[in-house]
């Protein structure tokens, strides 16, 4: 009896370690140097595993995430790792924190007006899509709710070109006949371009045949800080994360 | 009559003839085969067949394929042997085929143990044959013989302890008599060393450790017990000179790989050549590309050695482009450094003092806010290898370009068999793997063959790519340069120009170097991508 007593508590001690936002940072750093190369950025690339959202084949508690992290899972190819228990506390807190980051304003948002502002004065879906609705130029938000925390949508919103993933670039080649198309990227390589045009059309073009290519620089998003009141940038952001994609079947 | 089944005789002889040691010395003699890893015990992946030229590369098309049951890297460079190639389907399948057809004729299959975990990739980058007798060294650090007729096992014997992180990928070299290979394993606190195994036997007749132990010349650029697991890998087949009677291999980094607080000191003879006498596993000398690295900047490249006119005198060199962004000319005779100048951006050394130690740049080392350094962890250059042309003169690099990583420094302790590296460097440029859509800027890591006058280190010509490149070179005596990349692309280049002659699209990744061989008088061009081989030939 005394033994299972020490166990739990052993196991709720760990469990209620706290970690420091600097200690949940580490964590970020050993999980982006280490893990992303099978389990990719946002820790959903192996079939069945999303890191972010808790979805864990053989693991549910952090402990038994530690402990998987520090030896690996025989078989598989997750190896082990050398990490101190603290280091491996350090990932899981940080994939934990993935999931419960707030909105950088502070300000609650109200979904069905930010639904109502996204279709209408905000304009968005003449670049966006959600579901079967809108363009399929900019980034498809059908699931932004469970890839991107609030505080990096209402960052988007404000500052489009602060960060712009690299599969959300946009390209622009100049044909010999003087034709310029623009277009979300969708591949490059040494011989070859491919694009999504303004009219969402798929293009492809060979590098030899154009007089000019190259990136564009800044996004072709507009800031709405001057568009949008704080209010309505909320609401906007708070009907961003209701969006969670696809139910799986 | 009697004559007409002599002739028969003889001819069957020479389809079937054992591969000698003086076959393997002499293989530019018969550029139809390809009997050792590089080519020739020079490494130069030279090949003197010249009927596919500038002129008609257009008109190479697909003649066969080989589509591996495996979904590991196809890294393995085949050897061709008198009509038959032999190759290995990842992780350890010895797999022979005919060379004309595609057909296979036999597979010897191997299951490493479980205990095998390579770093970097369930990998093997080729065999070795000598007599009727192949040779594979395998994940779980094994070195077996296998019969070259039948696939049938002859020998097998444990080279080192796979549970502690021991692993062979790369091909053997045979030295006379001897089987030689060495050890992966840096990434886990391994000790490396190189050995040599009778061929017909599998004893073991001599070993070099590339970590010296006490006692040893060397050991004193080590600290504590920080020699144990120093590392200092084998990760590619080394070279050998006849007439110097000297084998050459390049070592891996020390470990642990990204934080070298425990083991002050240059930590000899990790990421260095060191030139060894093949009879005895003595070493002559050494030299050190990248003293107390902490940047995996393996010494993980093939040997290239030449014959040049350097400084206008006959010189025996040695040419090398580094891992750490350097390209180096060294006397193979001394173990002199000649010349070491960048071939990529580099940022952590600025010059060489008088006997060739590069001068450090102060700061450059990983912290824990994290050091940007240049080349990125991969490095300038790799394990693909590079190739050198006597016709032209170039040395050919497969390289990285705008290419750098952030190195941040944590705590590391050992466990064995447990990863003992330290924090993995961070960079845009996926490690061992790319992706199928490149969606980066040419800023952040491109690839390129970079042609080099090893006289003066000077680029003389650039073929670049958009994504970058695991694909080593091959050229040949009709000054055709033969490479790929990540894109899936194998392509064929004026080796005097870079210009672009033809391509193929041939879908995979291309992580394996090309080849080239001729059946019935007609050349063909080999290259692995993906997870198949494919063989080209001129239309007829």
């Amino acid at each position: 009896m005394k033994i299972c007593l020490f166990f739990l508590a052993a196991g709720a001690l760990s469990a209620q370690h706290s970690y420091t936002p600097s200690d949940v940072q580490d964590g970020g750093r050993l999980f982006r140097s280490n893990c992303v190369e099978c389990h990719g950025v946002d820790g959903n690339l192996v079939p069945g595993i999303d890191l972010a959202h808790g979805k864990f084949k053989r693991a549910s508690t952090d402990d038994e995430l530690i402990n998987i992290i520090r030896s690996g899972i025989p078989g598989t190819p997750m190896p082990p790792g050398n990490y101190t228990e603290f280091q491996a506390g350090t990932i899981v807190a940080y994939l934990r924190s993935l999931a419960n980051v707030g909105s950088g304003s502070g300000i609650a948002g109200d979904p069905v007006r930010g639904k109502t502002l996204f279709e209408g004065k905000g304009g968005c879906l003449s670049c966006h899509r959600v579901g079967s609705n809108g363009s399929r130029v900019g980034p498809d938000l059908s699931s932004i709710g469970t890839q991107r925390s609030p505080a990096m949508v209402e960052k988007s919103i404000l500052e489009p070109d602060a960060e712009i993933l690299p599969q959300n670039r946009f390209y622009r080649v100049v044909t010999k006949d003087g034709q310029t198309v623009t277009g979300r990227l969708l591949n490059r390589d040494t011989f070859t371009v491919q694009l999504l045009d303004s009219k969402e059309r798929i293009r492809s073009f060979v590098l030899a045949d154009l007089r000019d290519d190259g990136f564009v620089d800044k996004s072709p998003m507009p800031s709405y800080a001057n568009k949008l009141t704080s209010q309505e940038v909320a609401d906007v952001v708070a009907y961003l994360g209701t969006l969670k994609g696809i139910a799986n079947k | 009559m009697r004559t007409r089944i002599i002739f028969l005789l003889a001819l069957a002889g020479t389809l079937s003839a054992q591969v000698s040691f003086d076959r393997i010395l002499h293989a530019d003699k018969e550029p139809q085969n390809w009997l050792t890893y590089s080519g020739s015990t020079f490494s130069q992946r030279y090949s003197k067949l010249d009927q596919i030229t500038p002129a008609n590369v257009k008109n190479l098309e697909l003649q066969w394929v080989y589509q591996a049951r495996s979904l590991e890297k196809f890294e393995a460079t085949a050897l061709v042997v008198d009509g038959v190639l032999y190759t290995v389907q990842a992780p350890n399948d010895v797999v022979a085929i005919d060379a004309l057809t595609g057909r296979v004729l036999w597979i010897y299959n191997y299951t490493p143990a479980r205990d095998a975990r390579p770093c970097c990739g369930r990998v093997n980058r080729g065999l070795a044959i000598l007599g009727d007798t192949l040779y594979m060294g395998t994940i779980d650090a094994h070195l077996i013989a296998v019969d070259a007729k039948t696939g049938v096992p002859q020998w097998n014997i444990t080279v080192a302890d796979a549970a502690a992180g021991y692993a062979i990928t790369h091909a053997p070299l045979i030295v006379k008599d001897k089987v030689i290979v060495g050890t992966a394993g840096g990434e886990y606190g391994i000790r490396g060393f190189i050995a040599a195994y009778d061929a017909k036997t599998g004893k073991e007749d001599w070993r070099f450790y590339t970590v010296p132990g006490p006692g040893e010349p060397g050991h004193e650029t080590w600290s504590g017990d920080s020699w144990k697991t120093g590392g200092g890998s084998i990760w590619m087949t080394g070279s050998y000179d006849p007439q110097l009677n000297l084998t050459y291999w390049g070592t891996g980094n020390p470990g642990p790989d990204w934080n070298g607080d425990a083991r002050p000191g240059d930590n000899l003879y990790t990421d260095s050549v060191v030139a060894l006498d093949p009879d005895t596993g003595k070493l002559k000398w050494h030299y050190q590309f990248s003293p107390h690295d902490e940047f995996d900047f393996d010494a993980v490249q093939v040997p290239v050695l030449a014959d040049i006119q350097w400084k206008g005198a006959p010189r025996k060199v040695i040419m090398w482009a580094n891992r750490n962004g350097l390209f180096y000319v060294i006397d193979r005779t001394t173990g002199q450094f000649l010349l070491g100048k960048p071939f990529v951006d580099v940022n952590w050394m600025n010059g060489f003092d008088e006997k060739g130690r590069p001068m450090r740049v102060p700061g450059k080392v990983p912290t824990p806010e994290g050091t940007l350094i240049k080349p990125g962890n991969q490095g300038g250059t790799n394990w693909y290898s590079p190739s050198f042309s006597p016709k032209t003169g170039y040395f050919y690099i497969p390289a990285w370009v705008n290419y750098d990583s952030i190195y941040v420094k944590q705590p590391v302790e050992y466990s064995e068999g447990r990863i003992f590296a330290g924090a993995m460097p961070q960079s845009p440029v996926p490690m061992v793997r790319g992706s199928e859509i490149n969606l980066k800027k040419n800023t952040e890591g491109s690839g390129a063959i970079r042609a080099v006058d090893p006289n003066t280190g000077e680029l003389r010509w650039e073929f670049k790519m958009a994504d970058v490149t695991d694909s080593g070179i091959l050229t040949t005596a009709s000054n055709l340069l033969f490479a790929g990349g990540r894109e899936g692309y194998f392509f064929g280049l004026d080796a005097r120009t870079g210009e672009m002659l033809w391509k193929a699209s041939i879908g995979g990744q291309i992580s394996s170097g090309p080849m080239t061989f001729s059946v019935n008088g007609r050349q063909y061009v080999a290259v692995a991508a993906g997870n198949a081989l494919y063989t080209f030939a001129l239309r007829q």
